[in-house]
């Protein structure tokens, strides 16, 4: 199925949670925060939030600013 | 004890330092050691799923140091509470987490948007963040953010990143006086003279990056500007004397040799 993370296009099997997406991806879930279609998906839920086709991701993290 | 107490945090240090626009990370780990701050500002941005086992920001900040996670780059309100969002869940959902609350308007001149930063400002609060939003010089903007609930106002003296320090102490000075809230002057020192001068004004605190991150020396200027923050400080405390037009002899008028 195809979902956007960090506004690229990828191909993600069916049925692919949160966590399995930050595995594929080599991330460590504790170091960055998802939003899936607008909304946070807090870390307790990352095993069990299943993606869906068009999903929009955002995962991010903390830079240097000002 | 002279605290600055803000957003349920209290400091002794009355100076915020970002952590943008260093060389690298051990320069800006020295500047900030070397600012005496005691609250650094971060940013949240898309993490670079290209650059495997990239060094961590968060690494290089010293653990003592409270986190202000900022919505720099954001446009619109909805942008800066989604953000505001993400970085409470990066910091594992504490209570009541302090944002810097930051909607431009241009990207030329980096001014605040303040209708949009009003408007994020209340849903922030609603939802229990500790608010203090970056804003315009303006007394009416300030007194909105107040009343929206902002546990500080935090006007610009110039542009962000510019330098020009502070450009209009007249509107500063009312938004001093109106205020309720610590009100922390954010953007546009150029140097530790500004910040001296804001200090004198009476403000809280102050909020400075580009002039530690862009300097020469950006380890000697944190110093330089630590210092200048708490030399304004105590002559705030200690009151200055009225400005005069004419001069005033230190020395006695009388018993001068050679008088008649």
């Amino acid at each position: 199925m195809r979902a956007t993370v960090n506004g690229e296009p990828v191909e993600l099997p069916e049925g692919f949670t949160v966590a399995a997406l930050l595995q594929h991806l080599g991330v460590r879930g504790d170091r960055v925060a998802v939003e899936r279609n607008g909304e946070v998906v807090k870390k307790a839920r990352h095993g069990e939030q299943r993606l869906a086709p068009g999903d929009v991701l955002e995962i991010v993290t903390f830079v240097g600013g000002g | 004890m002279d605290e600055l107490v803000l957003g349920g945090h209290r400091f002794n240090s009355r100076l915020v330092v970002g952590t943008g626009k260093y060389k690298d990370f051990p320069t800006m780990k020295a500047a900030l050691e070397a600012s005496g701050a005691q609250m650094v500002t971060v940013a949240v941005r898309r993490l670079d799923l290209q650059a495997k086992g990239e060094a961590s920001l968060l690494h290089w900040i010293p653990k003592d140091m409270v986190l202000l996670p900022n919505t720099a780059g954001c446009y619109t309100a909805d942008e800066a509470v989604r953000t505001c969002r993400l970085a409470r869940e990066l910091q594992l959902g504490g209570e009541n987490p302090l944002v810097k609350l930051e909607v431009l308007s241009d990207p030329k001149t980096l001014l605040p948007d303040v209708e949009e930063t009003v408007k994020a400002a209340r849903q922030l609060v609603a939802e229990g963040f500790r608010v203090l939003p970056y804003t315009n010089d303006d007394p009416v903007a300030a007194k909105k953010l107040e009343d929206a609930g902002c546990a500080a106002v935090m006007p610009l003296g110039a542009p962000i990143g510019s330098g020009l320090g502070l450009r209009n102490p007249y509107s500063l000075q009312m938004i001093l006086d109106q205020a309720k809230v610590p009100v922390i002057v954010d953007a546009g020192v150029g140097t530790a003279s500004d910040c001296a001068l804001c200090m004198e004004l009476g403000v809280s605190g102050l909020l400075v990056n580009t002039a530690i991150a862009g300097a020469k020396d950006p380890v000697g200027m944190a110093s330089a500007i630590k210092l200048a923050t708490e030399a304004g400080r105590l002559a705030y405390l200690a009151g200055r004397i009225p400005k005069k037009l004419y001069g005033s002899a230190s020395s006695p008028l009388a018993g001068v040799i050679g008088a008649a």
